[in-house]
């Protein structure tokens, strides 16, 4: 490890070479190792240009992925937009791996290398090896195995069937990516022996419990039969369902085994990246204060010259910068800026906290151990749990939130909380609801097939808020679903509470071409 | 930590995903392109394009919420002045969300990008392929140029390889032990010396013996030998000619309206991106005509009128002094479309016949002929005196066509009409 006194320069200048991105990358270590007491996967930093950074965006970020045409269009889209100078590139993408790859762009002066350093290779590095989420969800170990097994599977299938006839599959797999994942953590198989086991236990707790009376009680007769029939049948195909893909994959009738296994493969991607849709404000909100705090460190002891630290403190405030909501470049809560924001609050709450944060946070304030809160938050919660645990009433005045009740039926929208006494708590509820996927995602559920009869699939959406899908883009999933099925599709939208029916989607046919 | 360099990877890691995009956007792709040719220059019209098709065109549908219905909590940073219950006008259209942001692209009207020329080209052209062509300008056997290959020992003077004959004549001079002549001249100063002196006559005796053997072998071993010399060698190669000439013929006499010119101009624009598409250089010349012909310029050709009577053979005959004067058939290909309304003197066609069968058509690889006509014109078409002329030299196996055409959504379908692939082959297993 590189020692310093106080006064030697990491790096002058503005161009980069691997001796200075060495250099501080043993610099930035040591901080974030010793000092905030951060645990990483190995690091590797690749160097690309503009246009593999571009290709890289255009495969949702991973370095291996099979081939489709929605990519293509991704590249088309972020080409033009980008030559026009209408949006300017991220300096890094990072991966999920381990090692952790995290892409660097050859443009970057070293300044800029080394907050992408600390940013990604340790703060996003850092989140994805210790998020719960993440080690639930995720195999970083084996992804970039696994990307390269579906990027081959995928190519040998094309030989094999023809680009057309994977194309539609994909297509198909694509539109039901969202619901492509577990979201809980599923029952695990029992083993022989221990089913055995249960079995016996039911049995004896049958025999004890025995009450010869309930023989004599009517029963329902042929209705209730029928029921019954349709339970079992759910029950045998786990029903409802709300992981669509994996449904068809294990259900549709007419799908061949490599059409299952591409779905299959679609699936795992999602589910791959269901944590990251999750932990946006945290993940971003880890990764910043973990560069700005070496950075700092950096500058503090010496080893950043000021005009480095200029140049840091002028991208990272335009990374964090939340435009107010009737500013024309408002595009929503910046998540930078938002996760950044709380970050540093809860630090200020563990080392100098007010009456009011002893009040609203009796266990963390003033503990005088923001490092350890930290790691805890950043381990144990996702943006929902996180917000709903953090989120300040000091944070809320800072950044004026307030909530807005945007009732269609009516023809104004009403305030309903902003930043005072009354309003800390509603604000705070309703902000996490915004980050809680299971609220972002319609809720959508496979909830009955009849194998015997017409095999007609049932999907019922469940509504809350009124908030009804869509209806071209769904008859456009819908096609897919029937296609992949191969049988007739019909969605229902009822009230999840009073369960009445809102709406029905007309039922639609598979087209026999295609799959 | 390890660091890896790469930006020396293989580019277009995407080119894959790109060329599927474009076969699926293959139909928005073809009718953006047909509208953007029309307003081109004839010779800039294989340039690269910039693109714009419909998204939803490509849509990837999701299941999504409809943002016009439902009731939503919102929460939103930088409140000023709003305090609990006030209620606020609804903004135009979007929902107090603010603007919407399409991170994709996904919900614009319509996304733009950048064909390569080759793209473009690509999907202008689809399938159609020029008859004939490849086999033409390979085996063409008159049109060939010697090309070096190797060396031999027996060849014409002026093709003597100086420096290999040299050498192998250097080579066999040292192995043979051939005196160099500055050993001769050492002996023969050294014999003159001791002929002044006269003070060792054994030496000088065992000297000369020396000098005459050194001669003889001098004359034996010659200098250059017949076995040393070689010649540039060369073979004869076919050459490939890369170059077309394209020549538009138009009649340009009152007859000929605004609108059959503009017919005319978008046939022959094809004609020029098709045959581009397979040469390195091409180019055109314009000939117009009314009762004589002259080659004019791009814009005189479409732009100017003449008045006058209508000889059609006066266009073929300053043809034919064009490609005498700068076209050697040997080096170009020549390709010819002639429009017109279908007038001719009476008189002229026996004459214009004659010239077509007979010089025109062996000099081409292609004659198109296309008779253009009023929009208003219905019905069958009246049989006009050119047809009727041409028509005697068309017929299937021949490198000629001819097509008529009155307004302008027929002119492509006329086009693939004439190349399309399968009577591409056709034409092939006839030739």
């Amino acid at each position: 490890m590189t020692q310093l006194t106080s006064g030697d320069f990491l790096f002058t200048g503005a161009d980069w070479d691997y001796d200075k991105i060495s250099r501080v990358y043993d610099s930035i270590e040591e901080i974030a190792t010793g000092e905030l007491g951060l645990d990483t996967y190995p690091n590797q930093i690749e160097v690309i240009t503009v246009e593999q950074m571009l290709d890289a965006y255009a495969s949702i970020g991973m370095p291996l992925m099979y081939n489709h045409w929605s990519f293509g269009k991704h590249f088309a889209i972020h080409e033009a937009q980008y030559r026009r100078g209408m949006k300017g590139l991220a300096y890094e993408i990072v991966i999920n791996s381990s090692p952790c790859i995290s892409y660097i762009m050859e443009e970057n002066s070293m300044t800029m290398q080394t907050l992408v350093i600390a940013h990604a290779a340790f703060g996003h590095n850092h989140f994805f090896k210790n998020n719960y989420l993440f080690q639930q969800w995720t195999d970083a170990e084996g992804i970039l195995d696994y990307l390269e097994f579906a990027k081959s599977y995928i190519q040998r299938c094309e030989e094999q069937h023809g680009v057309a006839a994977v194309e539609a599959v994909l297509d198909a797999a694509h539109a039901l990516m969202n619901y492509g994942v577990h979201r809980y953590p599923r029952k695990r198989k029992l083993n022989l022996r221990e089913e055995r086991r249960r079995e016996l236990e039911r049995l004896a707790y049958q025999e004890q419990s025995y009450v010869d009376l309930w023989r004599t009680v009517p029963t329902g007769g042929r209705d209730r039969r029928r029921n019954e029939a349709v339970a079992e049948r759910k029950k045998r195909l786990n029903l409802p369902e709300e992981n669509l893909l994996y449904f068809l994959e294990k259900n549709a009738p007419k799908l061949k085994p490599w059409q299952r296994e591409i779905l299959r493969i679609v699936r795992r991607i999602s589910q791959y990246f269901y944590p990251q849709k999750q932990t946006k404000v945290m993940n971003e909100g880890c990764a910043t204060a973990v560069h700005y705090h070496i950075m700092n460190r950096l500058h503090e002891t010496g080893r950043l010259s000021d005009g480095s630290m200029l140049e840091f403190l002028h991208s990272h405030t335009s990374v964090v910068f939340q435009p107010d909501f009737d500013d024309p470049r408002f595009g929503g809560i910046n998540p930078y800026a938002l996760g950044f924001a709380m970050m540093q609050d809860i630090r200020r709450i563990c080392e100098e906290p007010t009456e009011e944060d002893r009040y609203w946070f009796p266990e963390i304030a003033g503990n005088r151990d923001p490092r350890g809160t930290l790691l805890d938050a950043w381990a144990n919660y996702r943006d929902e749990s996180f917000i709903l645990q953090y989120l300040s009433p000091h944070l809320i005045r800072q950044m004026k939130l307030f909530k807005l009740r945007d009732d269609s039926e009516r023809p104004e929208l009403v305030v309903e909380a902003i930043h005072n006494e009354r309003g800390y708590q509603a604000v705070r509820r309703s902000l996490a609801r915004q980050y809680d996927v299971a609220v972002l995602d319609p809720d959508i559920q496979v909830v009955d097939v009849d194998l015997a009869g017409d095999r007609k699939l049932i999907l019922e959406h469940h509504v809350n808020d009124g908030i009804l899908l869509a209806e071209k883009d769904a008859r456009g999933v819908l096609q897919h679903i029937a296609d992949l099925w191969g049988y007739h599709v019909k969605l229902i939208e009822v009230n999840a509470a009073s369960r009445h029916v809102l709406k029905e989607h007309p039922e639609i046919a598979p087209r026999s071409t295609l799959i | 930590m390890n660091i890896i360099d790469r930006r020396l990877n293989p580019k277009g890691k995407s080119l894959a995903n790109r060329q599927r995009f474009l076969r699926r956007a293959r139909r928005y792709v073809r009718e953006a392109v047909r509208k953007a040719s029309a307003e081109r220059r004839i010779a800039d019209i294989g340039d690269g394009e910039r693109i714009s098709i419909p998204a939803d065109g490509l849509s990837e549908p999701m299941f999504r919420p409809d943002e016009s219905v439902g009731r939503r909590d919102i929460v939103l940073p930088g409140n000023k002045k709003f305090v609990e219950g006030d209620r606020i006008r609804r903004p135009g259209g979007g929902g107090g969300r603010g603007s919407r942001a399409s991170p994709d692209g996904e919900g614009e009207d319509s996304f733009h990008f950048v064909l390569s020329r080759d793209e473009f080209l690509d999907i202008f052209l689809d399938d159609l392929e020029l008859p004939d062509l490849a086999k033409k300008t390979i085996t063409k056997s008159d049109n060939v140029l010697p090309a070096r290959a190797g060396y031999s020992v027996s060849g014409s003077p002026s093709n003597l390889n100086l420096v290999r004959t040299m050498r192998n004549s250097l080579s066999r001079r040292i192995a043979l032990n051939r005196p160099r002549p500055e050993d001769i001249r050492l002996l023969r100063d050294e014999i003159a010396e001791l002929e002044a002196s006269e003070n060792d006559p054994v030496r000088l005796d065992f000297l000369r013996r020396e000098l005459e053997r050194q001669l003889r072998r001098t004359r034996v071993i010659p200098f250059i030998d017949p076995v040393d010399v070689r010649f540039n060698r060369f073979e004869m190669v076919p050459k490939p000619a890369t170059q077309a000439v394209m020549f538009c013929l138009m009649d340009v006499s009152g007859s000929m309206t605004e609108h059959m010119k503009d017919l005319a101009k978008r046939f022959f624009m094809l004609l020029y991106l098709f045959i581009a598409r397979r040469y390195r250089d091409v180019d055109i010349v314009f000939i117009r005509h009314t009762h004589h012909a002259q080659e004019v310029d791009e814009e005189t050709f479409f732009h100017s009128t003449e008045s006058g009577g209508t000889v059609v053979s006066t266009a073929l005959e300053e043809m034919k002094r064009v490609v005498a004067s700068r076209y050697p058939t040997d080096d170009w290909n020549i390709y010819a479309a002639q429009a017109s309304d279908g007038d001719n003197i009476v008189s002229d066609n026996p004459r214009l016949l004659r010239l077509l069968e007979n010089d025109i058509l062996p000099l081409c690889q292609y004659f198109a002929y296309l008779e253009v006509g009023e929009e208003t014109d219905i019905g069958h078409p009246r049989e006009t005196n050119l047809w009727l002329t041409y028509e005697k030299v068309a017929d299937p196996g021949r490198r000629f066509a001819m097509r008529r055409v009155r307004n302008r959504g027929d002119i492509f379908p006329v086009f693939r009409n004439l190349f399309a692939r399968d009577q591409a082959t056709v034409g092939g297993s006839t030739a």
